[in-house]
């Protein structure tokens, strides 16, 4: 593997619940200064904390370049409204969105909304792909020249470019089309932690980015394998899946030298694999790491994110880029231009295409 | 001196929005919706309004193409909007059919959080087996159903708003009724305004009854003066019984304006929107809407269809269909017999004449009287141009407002309750 490929970092921005608009765009414009890729907010029905999608559409005029990825269930949530959420998350970012689709499994969930009985993690993570499917095909539902203004036959549209999609899923189905134009980046981001058994056939099939969880670069290495073989399989391009390895990272007492064993490697913890040591150490734990080709770049999530991101930043991040290592501003405005994803191609045009030429 | 509210409706999906105009800008993108928000706000607007639609209208079968299509989804512009301005109440209309209490109030305490009070949910009701398509329920609720799942949802909304203590602590919650079975915690403290704003949309009997009994304000159609009047204290009586006083409960008809220089220039500009509404094509839509049939091969500029309106069709969907089209379809070929009209100059004859018409003098003066008149407590503009549409009228009629003493000149308070003179509710431990 060349190690020419490029480093993708992204970091989480929540932490103990805040629920003013400031100290979120702080961290979001912390994050951009790095030009980091992505900042992510964890959401979940079962612990305290706003709407992690309105923080992030909140934040989304205040910042220019960073993308904005907040956490979205899909198990009680009706799968139309996720989809016109995010797609609206697109324009209000200019092309800045991704979302990570995450499941609930608690019976306390569940009597959140009263509709069904909690499920097993299998079953609604096979729903949770289901709605990203259903998802992409609403944000297709419009083709990017579906708008036409033309005076002269009074129409708005051209109706031949907007489609039902007829999803039918396993727990719901939906007509569509959209009521939300296909969005700037055409599908925005999907994330997936494909680290826990039953996400990682969805996010093989359905995920643009990947988090897992690894203690070593070999583990990392043959889960991105895994990874890229499945989606391979799925008949999508292995090159348009990125993996990033997801570290919990604690840089408190950054002046001291890392704890005997740190170097060999962090430890597996909670969601992440953990790290504990200074700015300096994290930055060589990513460049190993990422020269030896095992992974596409990391998230991060800092355990304060006050102090950590700062550290991140200032210190990881801009060693990262004095080694050449890591772009030191945006070239690109939107999301998938940081991953080096391409807009994906509309399935309705493409198909409305082979049957004018078939 | 009575004092008077403005909101600015962000223009709609229908032939009211004139898209064909070369200041006609997109109905998407972000920085039509920050246009229209900032202009409200520097007129110190109550409130900016966005309408919901959860399916694209279709016509004969096929997806509805003459007028502006395609929408954000609500709340997530709103959100955006937070963050280019500081004073404006961010309204957005949310259907209680397709929502679920939990994840809906939820949002809505999230908007009040991230916007410093300035959140208002306009509850509709709205529903179909057509728009029901799109969502995990399906189907549909009749007309009773509607409003009491509408009722229940907002008394639940306002419960999980409840939960939290005002000095942070949180308590679980149980509700149970015939829509909701619902326990645990809600993950979001007591925000700025306590309850969000309560705007409620929907005219008849139930409807007015629901607005009487929960909403803090009522969206209505009777924009006329004798219309609004009677509109008026037909609501305000309801309130009483709910143990409500008269403030409490504001009256906003959704309106059009039409300025010019003098009144006679503003009559030609109305009449020339007028046209400009109703295209060729939208002139024959219109016809089809009435008579259900196709009428795709009549001339816009010929003479209206000889045969009779079918009773039973379905060709409109997404949309209510006319009550009587028999009945229309006979007004319709009456006038235009009388008047020697074509099918377009018929519809566009028909075609409500905008509310107000006139100089900046002749307008002011005419909602000072309505809201002095009680036919109204203020008004929801609905511009015909996005995202300009109100430039006009913030400059050359809200200082008119203010030099009469009927409208605001600076904000005193920061919450939307505060612009609308709403108390802040009490806080049920
Ligand atoms: C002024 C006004 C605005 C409305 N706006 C919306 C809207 O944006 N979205 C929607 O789904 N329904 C909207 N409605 C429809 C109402 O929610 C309701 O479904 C409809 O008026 C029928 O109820 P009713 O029989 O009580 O009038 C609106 C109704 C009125 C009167």
């Amino acid at each position: 593997m060349p190690a020419t490929r490029p480093l993708h970092l992204a970091a989480e921005i929540g932490g103990p619940p805040r629920y003013d608009a400031a100290s979120h765009v702080a961290l979001a414009r912390l994050a951009e200064g790095g030009a980091l890729d992505y900042v992510t907010l964890s959401d979940s029905f079962a612990r305290p904390g706003p709407d992690a999608l309105a923080v992030l559409a909140r934040v989304a005029p205040a910042t220019t370049r960073i993308g904005l990825v907040p956490t979205v269930t899909t198990t009680h949530t009706e799968p139309f409204h996720v989809s016109s959420a995010v797609a609206t998350l697109d324009w209000v970012s200019k092309g800045r969105a991704g979302w990570l689709a995450d499941v609930s499994t608690t019976e306390a969930e569940a009597r959140l909304f009263g509709r069904r009985p909690a499920a097993p993690a299998t079953a609604l993570w096979q729903e949770a792909g289901e709605v990203a499917d259903a998802g992409a095909r609403l944000w297709d539902s419009w083709e990017d020249d579906a708008e036409i203004r033309d005076v002269a036959s009074g129409r708005f549209i051209d109706r031949d470019r907007l489609h039902h999609i007829d999803f039918e899923g396993s727990t719901f189905s939906v007509r569509g089309p959209a009521i939300v134009p296909r969005p700037p980046q055409g599908r925005p981001v999907t994330v997936i932690d494909g680290t826990s058994g039953p996400s990682r056939e969805p996010a093989a099939r359905h995920a643009d980015v990947v988090h897992v969880r690894a203690t070593s670069p070999g583990q990392a290495a043959s889960l991105r394998d895994d990874l890229r073989r499945g989606a391979a399989a799925h008949g999508r391009d292995p090159d348009s899946l990125r993996v990033l390895v997801a570290l919990t990272v604690d840089l408190g007492d950054a002046e001291t030298a890392p704890e005997p064993g740190l170097e060999s490697g962090p430890q597996l913890a909670g969601r992440g694999t953990y790290f504990r040591g200074g700015p300096v150490d994290l930055a060589e734990l990513i460049t190993q790491w990422h020269r030896g080709g095992a992974v596409d770049g990391f998230h991060l999530t800092p355990i304060t994110p006050e102090r950590d991101l700062e550290r991140i930043v200032n210190g990881t991040v801009a060693l990262l880029q004095h080694r050449s290592l890591f772009r030191t501003f945006h070239p690109g405005g939107t999301l998938r231009e940081h991953l080096g994803l391409s807009r994906p191609a509309n399935r309705y045009t493409h198909a409305r295409a082979s049957e004018v030429t078939s | 001196m009575k004092q008077m509210h403005l909101a600015a409706h962000f223009p709609g999906v229908n032939s009211t929005t004139v898209w064909a105009d070369p200041r006609s800008r997109s109905q998407i993108e972000f920085a039509s919706f920050e246009h229209l928000a900032r202009t409200a706000e520097r007129g110190k607007f109550d409130f900016f309004f966005l309408a919901e639609g959860l399916r694209l209208r279709e016509h004969n079968g096929r997806i509805h193409d003459l007028d502006v299509v395609g929408r954000p989804e609500s709340l997530t512009v709103l959100n955006a909007l937070a963050a280019v301005t500081e004073r404006l109440g961010l309204a957005a209309t949310v259907n209680a059919t397709f929502n679920e209490p939990y994840e809906l109030a939820r949002r809505l305490a999230t908007l009040d959080h991230l916007s410093a009070g300035r959140a208002a949910w306009n509850v509709v009701t709205s529903s179909d087996a057509f728009t029901g398509e799109n969502f995990r329920r399906g189907g549909y609720l009749d007309r009773a159903d509607r409003y009491t799942r509408a009722a229940e949802f907002v008394a639940t909304a306002r419960e999980l708003w409840d939960t939290w203590t005002p000095d942070g602590t949180s308590r679980p919650f149980a509700h149970s009724g015939p829509h909701f079975d619902i326990s645990g915690e809600f993950t979001v403290p007591r925000s700025p305004q306590g309850h969000p704003v309560v705007i409620q949309a929907g005219d008849s009997d139930e409807g007015r009854e629901f607005a009487a009994s929960t909403a803090d304000v009522i969206f209505t159609r009777h924009g006329t003066l004798e219309a609004g009047r009677v509109f008026y204290a037909d609501v305000k009586s309801r309130l009483e019984k709910y143990g409500r006083g008269r403030d409490d409960l504001k009256i906003m008809p959704g309106v059009t304006v039409v300025l010019g220089d003098t009144d006679a220039e503003a009559h030609r500009n109305a009449a020339e929107i007028r046209r400009k509404q109703v295209s060729p094509q939208n002139a024959i839509l219109a016809l089809e809407q009435v008579w259900g049939l196709d009428l795709s091969s009549y001339d816009p500029d010929g003479p209206l269809p000889d045969i009779d309106p079918d009773p039973g069709s379905n060709m409109v969907q997404g949309r209510a269909r006319v009550a009587d089209p028999q009945a229309v379809a006979a007004r319709w070929r009456a006038l235009s017999e009388a008047k020697g009209l074509s099918i377009r100059q018929t519809v566009i004859e028909t075609t409500a004449r905008q509310s107000f018409i006139g100089s900046p003098e002749t307008v002011a003066g005419e909602l000072a009287m309505f809201v002095a008149g009680d036919a109204a407590d203020g008004f929801i503009l609905v511009p015909h141009l996005t995202p300009g549409g109100l430039d006009d009228f913030v400059d050359r009629v809200v200082p008119l407002l203010q030099e009469r003493g009927v409208f605001r000149s600076e904000y005193t308070g920061s919450t939307l309750r505060s612009h609308l003179g709403l108390a802040d509710p009490v806080w049920k431990g």
